[in-house]
């Protein structure tokens, strides 16, 4: 198997570097889905709130996000930030930054959607029983909600994880860019040695991702 | 000095409008594989033909648990290694296949679900055969269910097309990238890049919304 690269993997800390590479991306992608998270919790409770002006941007944002490929919004932050105000953002706060304007908005869709699908009557019962404004979301609202929302948003962070392998094309040194060093470094003693690096990355993103929408799709089930 | 050089915009223009409709033709042609090959799997997944539903299974956890970037990296410059040569075209369409194809499954297999087991034996009950069944009760109930989740797929599966200058194929980003390195034109670069893209997803998301309102209660009995 020498031909396919195999040996390559295994040569000197090879396999390490892929691996750090993993976790330059699993970095990335965990940073912004906690901001995502927090951002979007906030976003959403205003969008299922009645203030027009507020529904309307938030609305513009929506479909922005929902529009434009994430590459896109890349190139944006980091050519078009350089150009426009002369910063000079490293290429991983540029991905940070537009992860998390990505997933900030994907989360406020979540959480919009759960807060508008509990029915009315569940308020107006909880109202019924003598329960306080507060009352009512501490045990009524906000318990169902994350019921539907939990398993929804851990399906945002394989998302999230995905995504983050765009940042390669901005220049981020991740689990990508580090095979192809690999591939460039071994390339007279093991030409062929690129099926077996992309196969091992392919497996290695297989294997961050797969447990965590196995997990999701687990609770998905079990709270339904 | 202006902020955006009109001129230099238009000059730029005939290359965007290149690269847009090698964007068009790989994205529409993946699509189309991707809702076939999707269609099929779903099909195999819902009545569990033996060891057909298997390979879907594995194929379909595969291939949406890993980005398109790392598929068409192992696609265009892995497989070439064990003899598998495709030219770049054809490699993005089958990325794009295989990818879509995966999601669809998911789509319409849900869809399957979701119409009730009494459909099919009523269906059976009138006298259809299984097949008859299949075909005129079962499928349309279950397309119209999955239509939202369709349009939403064909979004996603069009804007990853932006990944594709990754496999050299001149497109969108490719061009942008590209001009921004030779002229520093950054901004004009960026908003037409912006124009474009909006050009190809405006009219499918605003068509989608338009299905999802016509179709969403052509299932029976709601």
């Amino acid at each position: 198997m020498q031909a396919l690269g195999i040996d390559v993997l295994f040569k000197g800390i090879n396999m390490q570097r892929l691996l750090g590479g993993l976790w330059i991306s699993l970095r990335i992608s965990l940073i912004a889905v906690a901001f995502s998270i927090v951002l979007g919790l906030v976003v959403g409770v205003l969008m299922a709130g009645d203030n027009p002006v507020v529904k309307a941007v938030t609305r513009v944002y929506l479909e922005i996000v929902r529009v434009m490929p994430q590459m896109v919004l890349l190139f944006i932050v980091f050519f078009g930030s350089t150009r426009v105000f002369g910063w000079n953002i490293e290429a991983e706060i540029a991905s940070i930054i537009v992860f998390t304007f990505w997933g900030t908005a994907e989360m406020a869709d979540l959480v919009r959607g759960a807060l508008i699908s509990i029915p009315k009557h569940q308020y107006e019962s909880a109202a019924a029983l003598g329960l306080e404004q507060g009352q009512i979301y501490r045990y009524i609202v906000i318990p169902q909600t994350l019921r539907r929302l939990i398993p929804l948003s851990i399906n945002l962070v394989t998302r999230m994880i995905k995504t983050t392998s765009l940042a390669m094309m901005i220049g981020v040194v991740e689990v990508l860019k580090v095979g192809q060093q690999i591939i460039e470094a071994n390339r007279k003693s093991s030409p062929h040695a690129a099926f077996g690096i992309y196969a091992c990355i392919f497996v290695l993103y297989f294997a961050a991702c797969w447990p965590i929408s196995m997990f999701s799709k687990y609770l998905e089930r079990k709270w339904s | 000095m202006e902020l955006l050089r009109w001129d230099v915009m238009r000059s730029y223009l005939p290359l965007y409008r290149d690269a847009m409709f090698l964007t068009l033709r790989i994205g529409w042609a993946g699509i189309l594989a991707a809702i076939g090959l999707g269609f099929l799997c779903a099909l195999i997944r819902h009545y569990k033909i033996p060891v057909l539903q298997n390979i879907a299974g594995i194929y379909i956890e595969l291939f949406r648990n890993t980005p398109l970037l790392v598929q068409l990296f192992f696609l265009y410059f892995g497989l070439p290694k064990i003899g598998l040569d495709i030219p770049a075209e054809p490699c993005g369409v089958l990325g794009l296949a295989l990818l879509g194809g995966a999601y669809m499954a998911e789509t319409f297999r849900s869809g399957l679900e979701a119409v009730e087991p009494i459909q099919m034996e009523s269906a059976l009950s009138l006298g259809m055969t299984r097949t008859q069944a299949v075909l005129h009760v079962i499928l349309p109930q279950a397309v119209s269910i999955s239509v939202p989740a369709f349009v939403a797929n064909v979004v996603f599966l069009l804007k990853e097309t932006s990944v594709f200058s990754a496999i050299s194929l001149m497109d969108l980003m490719f061009t942008a990238k590209d001009l921004i390195g030779l002229y520093y034109k950054t901004l004009e670069c960026l908003t037409l890049l912006v124009i474009f893209y909006l050009i190809i997803l405006l009219p499918v998301s605003a068509l989608g919304s338009f299905l999802e309102r016509r179709l969403r209660y052509a299932g029976f009995g709601n």
